[in-house]
């Protein structure tokens, strides 16, 4: 038996390996700089939510004094947890952005007491007085972005079809189809705006096929909500429909197709944030706001959209960035027929009512449930 | 030495000796891993990245620190128990890989059952929602075993198929008969509570799972490999029709390894939501599951070798956000990394027998 042959190679790969680990240089971020941590459940590439995140991540990058350091596909588990405090205690963080809803409760409600020290900034959430104070939540009224969309696929479209891909009938979801809708229906009264839901915020093989059959029904004018435009832009444009893009700035992907597109503007608000943050001042806890507040942007127009259809989008803008402007207005009545908001009873944006929308206003085609 | 002749019997390998087999047991597959880290350190190389620095992130995120540690085995904690799901039946030759499945129906279902009995002390509770969990998880897979069994229905394809369907199912309860309408943006069942999370292992600050994962592979280990109910399952998964003419009932040991691959994969489940997630939403289908059957393959079935190896992924995993921080390399080099192993391990096979030094003259 030549057993100890292996002995010996094994303690000499052993060692060998043991030294590797110890010659190895120990570059490990001190102090010195302020350092910040983003965290995405996708791929930071992803030409949506990720992305828009990862744009704002960039915009730190570019202050002095300023160490970024990002983390992308991490789930909505114990994962981010591990992640986060992986970052707080190798990189020496002070101020992590865990950019995805399901990151908030349990995860972040759990860390932050365990590092008071630490500031957790988490987009969407809803930080109520009770929750640990180096908690922030932050978050965009996109639907506004949306409401402009809807003003220019409504002057757009020819079929007076319009299309939106969906994740889930979840209150920020139906908020956006509804913002579209009504902006469509209020320069053309005869539009109709058809929804699919994929059931999951990314299904590429679903989105493909919602857009496949929305053109079918004829749809001239798409949009969408899911975590990765990327699929409904492309296939909508090969099918010759315009696009109304979401999230970030997909031109690139369609420029004969892409009209518009709603977007967070989160190279506006991170650097704020940070700079907050290195002056030692407090961010709020709760922060919200539209164009107003330089949360949500749009995409530059493309150029088959005609100057008269961008004058009035850009009223459409300017109304909303006066603040005196309500979206969804009194008398609303769902595609059911129910009215849900009474007459003279408009809901400003603040509304917290909105926040917990359960359903398609008249016009849409489709169903929550 | 009962044990080697019968590895002998059953496996057909030249091997007379168990320690030599042993040694290659632990050899080749260290050895694979090894040759995957160099192949992935000259794949790393190609996009600018120096090898030596990316082993040392490495070894720091995965096990260079006390919190490195929790880190890998947090993650590790899941994959014992999902990998069994795999290694338990393909004891009997049956290639499963339901994992994901089982794990959403036993946490679904642990969910369910806590709360019901949610008025009940906090261990009442946890006992009900891992019985429940591992019940679920166990008739799941059990499904696929009979389907396979009675109807001849192949069970890789059932129980892919079978995930599917439970994550509907998981997603269909939570958006409606189950969710908590407070829970506006992320439907989810209503919480079990605070008081009845299982919580962390006091001196590790790793949830108990981890010791459940390692309870379930030395239990499993005991019964394929130090029972006559084991040895039956390895004859039936050698040679079906020898088990059949010897009078083993193949019936009842499909149905028997299946349940309780599933069980454990159930339990897995009940441990996400009693020690994470506090409540069923989504999130449960994080891919536990299908990382399992990587560290069940990896383990070449093994229960026992399943705790290493899910260390081993554990591991890799928490080292792969220090390479994105610290490299700027993808989230996708980890996968790569993965698939070199997966690749590299199966490879390895061939080699089996083939070295010398682990042989003996009795051979």
């Amino acid at each position: 038996m030549n057993f100890d042959r292996i002995s010996r190679r094994t303690l000499l790969g052993g060692t060998a390996a043991v030294a590797l680990a110890g010659t190895l240089p120990a570059r490990i971020a001190r102090a010195a700089d302020f350092t910040v941590g983003f965290i995405y459940v996708g791929s930071r590439d992803d030409y949506g939510y990720n992305q828009a995140h990862a744009q704002g991540a960039a915009a730190v990058k570019k202050m002095a004094g300023v160490k970024v350091t990002e983390e992308e596909n991490v789930p909505e588990t114990d994962a981010v947890e591990k992640t986060m405090e992986s970052m707080i205690n190798l990189d020496g963080s002070t101020l992590l952005f865990p950019t995805s809803f399901g990151y908030f409760d349990p995860h972040i409600l759990r860390l932050a007491p365990k590092y008071p020290n630490v500031r957790f900034e988490h987009a969407a959430g809803l930080w109520v007085p009770a929750m640990p104070k180096n908690i922030g939540s932050y978050f965009g009224y996109i639907d506004e972005a949306q409401y402009v969309n809807g003003i220019v696929a409504g002057r757009m479209t020819k079929t007076n079809k319009l299309g939106f891909v969906a994740a889930k009938p979840i209150p920020q979801v139906l908020r956006n189809i509804n913002a579209f809708t009504l902006a469509a229906i209020s320069v053309n009264p005869k539009i109709t705006t058809q929804v699919i839901f994929t059931g999951d915020w990314s299904m590429p093989v679903k989105e493909a096929e919602a857009t496949q059959s929305i053109v079918n029904a004829g749809a001239d004018v798409i949009t969408m909500h899911v975590d990765g435009p990327k699929t409904v832009v492309e296939t909508a444009s090969r099918r010759g429909a315009f696009v109304c893009g979401y999230h970030c700035n997909q031109a690139a992907l369609a420029p004969n197709n892409y009209l518009t597109g709603a977007e967070w503007d989160w190279e506006d608000l991170y650097p704020k944030f940070v700079t907050m943050a290195m002056k030692g001042e407090t961010i709020p806890n709760f922060y919200r706001g539209g164009y107003k507040e330089g949360l949500v942007k749009s995409s530059p127009y493309g150029a088959m959209v005609p100057d008269a259809v961008r004058k009035e989008a850009d009223a459409a803008k300017g109304a909303l960035m006066s603040g005196d402007f309500v979206i969804y207005k009194g008398g609303l009545k769902d595609n059911k027929g129910n009215t849900v908001i009474p007459a003279g009873a408009g809901l400003v944006q603040t509304d917290i009512k909105l926040e917990s929308m359960g359903y398609l206003v008249e016009g849409v085609i489709g169903s929550t449930s | 030495m009962t044990f080697a002749i019968e590895t002998k019997a059953i496996g057909g390998r030249l091997v007379g000796d168990r320690f030599g087999a042993a040694a290659e047991l632990v050899a080749l597959p260290v050895l694979a891993v090894v040759v995957a880290l160099i192949v992935f350190g000259g794949f790393v190389a190609l996009f600018g990245v120096n090898p030596l620095d990316l082993y040392g992130y490495m070894y720091r995120g995965a096990f260079g620190t006390f919190f490195s540690w929790q880190n890998t085995l947090t993650r590790a904690a899941p994959l014992i128990l999902t990998a069994l799901c795999t290694a338990l039946p393909a004891q009997l030759g049956m290639v499963v890989i339901g994992g994901e499945g089982a794990l959403v129906m036993g946490g679904l279902c642990a969910t369910a059952a806590g709360l019901a009995v949610l008025g009940a002390p906090p261990l009442i509770v946890q006992l009900v929602m891992a019985i429940a969990g591992m019940l679920a998880g166990g008739l799941w897979i059990a499904f696929a075993g009979a389907l396979r069994h009675y109807r001849g229905v192949n069970e890789t394809i059932s129980t892919l198929l079978l995930n599917y369907i439970a994550i509907a199912i998981l997603n269909h309860l939570v958006e409606g008969a189950m969710r908590d309408p407070a829970s506006l943006n992320k439907p989810s069942s209503y919480s079990i509570g605070d008081q009845n999370m299982i919580g962390l292992i006091p001196w590790l600050g790793v949830h108990w799972g981890i010791l459940f994962g390692v309870i379930a592979a030395v239990l499993a280990y005991l019964l394929v490999f130090h029972t006559t109910f084991g040895l039956g399952a390895r004859i039936s998964g050698g040679n079906l029709r020898a088990a059949k003419v010897v009078g083993l009932p193949v019936g009842k040991l499909v149905l028997a390894m299946c349940f309780l691959g599933g069980a454990c994969a159930g339990l897995a489940g009940m441990v996400e939501i009693a020690a994470v997630q506090e409540r069923a939403n989504a999130n449960m289908a994080a891919g536990y599951g299908y990382t399992g059957i990587l560290v069940a393959f990896l383990a070449r079935q093994n229960p026992l070798a399943c705790i290493p190896v899910a260390i081993l992924l554990g591991g890799i995993g928490a080292s792969g956000g220090l390479l994105q921080r610290r490299l700027g390399l993808p989230d996708a080099s980890v996968l790569v990394l993965q698939g070199i192993i997966f690749i590299a391990v199966l490879a390895s096979d061939t080699f089996y027998g083939r070295f010398k030094i682990f042989q003996t003259n009795s051979a």
